[in-house]
């Protein structure tokens, strides 16, 4: 065979790449948050800093995450299943957050929602402040992670077609059964897709966060800024521990949302039996 | 009359899809939407299902004016070409999704649900899902799930169009023996000429958004109204300027006997082989060619070659010219 003597250099050389970028940065940072033990571990994580930031990083994916799945299964039906003028333009101001740089989108905010930006008076007048705090942070998040739902279920949208929502409507079904019943069944796993690059990208969002929230230590801070601000105010443990808790929570969305489809899964194979 | 449809009219953008068309489907009747893809019959039968809406005119269907109805409330059973199988859900749950909506109780479902099975012959394949299922299977599943919400008509758009000729020919069987058991009003369309004579009691030619003609098929196929529906419907061809079907012409060598009246001499400029079929191309001496459709057994007989002298004329030539029926003058 021709390319035999490239296949062995080249699954090495695959793997070396990313034990490179990937394993050994990652497996040292693991390493690291335990070096000193358990118990010390634990203290790094439970200290009041650390345990805000884990907090509002979950508040923030809680928030952004569900609001992102809706606004992207909505606009992947506009986009899907009706023609209208200008769905061009909003089919590719969906990827704007994908093209420019987060810093951008959070500088941006503060121009906007700021106490000299736009609506910065009015909100003021409010008693409403949003940046350098939590509405923020969690717009900065949902900005940034827009397109992934979009992405994921608009092609298994024009996959799917339209047949089967019209068989249901003859049989039936009002609009929202529709939806329900076939629409929703269908674009599952693009959509459980979308969600956990979502909660994935607001997890560990940096740059438009940084900008936005003043980065205020037990306020403000999210994790990825925690563990920034850790490992430049000289204490990288908390840095560490911090890193791996954010990995672990990524972990507990991917296992979950594997669960589920598992489950649907078994579902149908008792159904089938 | 079950569907009416009045003044139908339909465009998309510049395309003229359907044109003015008005149609009554016989309470009971099987009837077929018969013209070249294309031409509006998919249209017309969405717009009767309330998958489209016409621009102007009005559907009924039992009398009732439908036209503003939307889909889900007009009692229809539509079958899709490509059957649209609900593809997360098992067949048996395919079946009863019209039934499960209209939150029938339980044991109802599932005893209708069995019914309809039995009926298209998928009783043991309940538990499949659809991507199990050959193109055929799915055809019938598509049916018993259109039947299961008790239609008041079944719309079926190209049923056969995506199944290969061997299954194509059983379920049209099939579906004709259906449609006696349960003598539910069904509108299919098809471009299939064969199929729609072989399966429908009543035709409706729709040619370029225009409903050309509605009839049955022997009715047809004898009375064309035009040379569209002659042509569309079986073989024609041309003999003194008007229209004639090639198997009611007769051929014969000139050197047996004498022409007949009204016969034209010619000469054969092929002889094709199509299994029981032989086709026969004269090059006429006057002008133009025909070409005359004969059995293997007759074409044997005449022992025809190409380069041959022969005559040509009507079958029913021998008629005085008054009984000559031209089906239809050019």
């Amino acid at each position: 065979m021709k390319g035999f003597r490239w296949r062995l250099p080249l699954r090495y050389g695959a793997l070396v790449y990313l034990a490179l970028l990937v394993v050994l940065p990652v497996g040292t940072v693991f390493f690291r948050a335990f070096q000193h033990g358990l118990g010390a571990a634990w203290d790094a994580l439970t200290a009041p800093d650390a345990v805000h930031a884990i907090w509002l990083t979950f508040i923030v994916a809680i928030i952004a995450v569900p609001l992102n799945t809706i606004f992207g299964v909505g606009v992947s039906l506009i986009l899907a299943r009706h023609r209208f003028p200008g769905a061009w333009l909003l089919d590719a101001l969906v990827d704007v957050p994908l093209a420019i740089s987060p810093v951008i989108i959070g500088l941006g905010l503060i121009l906007v929602y700021g106490h000299t930006g736009w609506f910065g008076n009015w909100l003021a007048a409010r008693g409403i402040t949003v940046i350098f705090s939590v509405p923020g942070i969690v717009m900065a998040s949902a900005a940034v992670s827009l397109p992934y739902v979009v992405r994921s279920v608009l092609p298994v949208l024009l996959e799917i077609g339209t047949d089967q929502e019209q068989a249901a409507r003859t049989l039936g079904a009002r609009p929202f059964t529709v939806f329900r019943r076939i629409t929703l069944p269908n674009i599952r796993r693009g959509l459980a897709y979308g969600v956990t690059l979502t909660t994935a990208r607001v997890l560990g969002e940096f740059g438009a966060v940084a900008i936005v929230s003043g980065a205020i230590a037990g306020k403000t801070e999210t994790l990825t800024l925690f563990i920034s601000d850790s490992f430049n105010s000289l204490q990288p443990e908390s840095g560490y521990v911090g890193a791996v808790a954010l990995c672990l929570a990524a972990l507990i969305v991917l296992t979950l949302l594997t669960v589920t489809d598992r489950d649907r899964d078994a579902w149908h194979g008792r159904a089938a039996a | 009359m079950s569907i009416e449809v009045r003044s139908i009219s339909k465009r998309f953008g510049e395309a003229v899809a359907l044109d003015d068309v008005s149609l009554e489907v016989a309470t009971g009747s099987l009837t077929a939407l018969l013209g070249p893809s294309g031409g509006g019959k998919s249209t017309l039968l969405r717009i009767i299902a309330g998958l489209d809406a016409p621009d102007t005119g009005t559907v009924l269907i039992e009398g009732e004016d439908l036209t503003t109805t939307p889909a889900r409330s007009r009692g229809v059973g539509f079958c899709f070409q490509h059957y649209a199988p609900f593809r997360h859900l098992s067949v048996r749950r395919n079946v009863a999704f019209g039934l499960e909506i209209r939150r029938r109780p339980k044991a109802e479902i599932a005893a209708r649900v069995d019914e309809l099975l039995e009926l298209v012959g998928l009783a043991h394949l309940g538990d499949r899902y659809p991507s199990q299922l050959s193109g055929g299977q799915r055809q019938r599943m598509a049916l018993a799930r259109a039947l299961a919400i008790e239609p008041k008509v079944l719309l079926l758009d190209e049923p056969f169009g995506a199944l290969d000729a061997q299954v194509r020919t059983q379920l049209r069987q099939w579906l004709r023996d259906l449609h006696n058991t349960l003598q539910v009003t069904t509108v299919l369309v098809t471009h299939d000429q064969e199929e729609a004579m072989e399966v429908a009691d009543r035709l409706a030619i729709i040619n370029h958004g225009h409903l050309e003609q509605v009839g049955t098929p022997a009715d047809m196929y004898d009375h064309p109204a035009n040379e569209f529906v002659l042509t569309f419907l079986g073989p024609a061809t041309r003999l003194d300027g008007q229209w004639v079907r090639p198997h009611d012409l007769v051929v014969h060598p000139l050197e047996d006997g004498k022409p007949g009246p009204g016969a034209r001499e010619g000469t054969v400029a092929r002889v094709t082989h199509l299994g029981f079929e032989v086709k026969v191309d004269v090059d006429l001496n006057d002008d133009g060619s025909c070409w005359v459709q004969l059995s293997r057994g007759s074409a044997a007989e005449l022992g025809l070659q190409a380069g041959q002298r022969v005559w040509v004329a009507r079958s029913d030539a021998t008629d005085t010219p008054e009984h000559r029926h031209p089906i239809l003058s050019a």
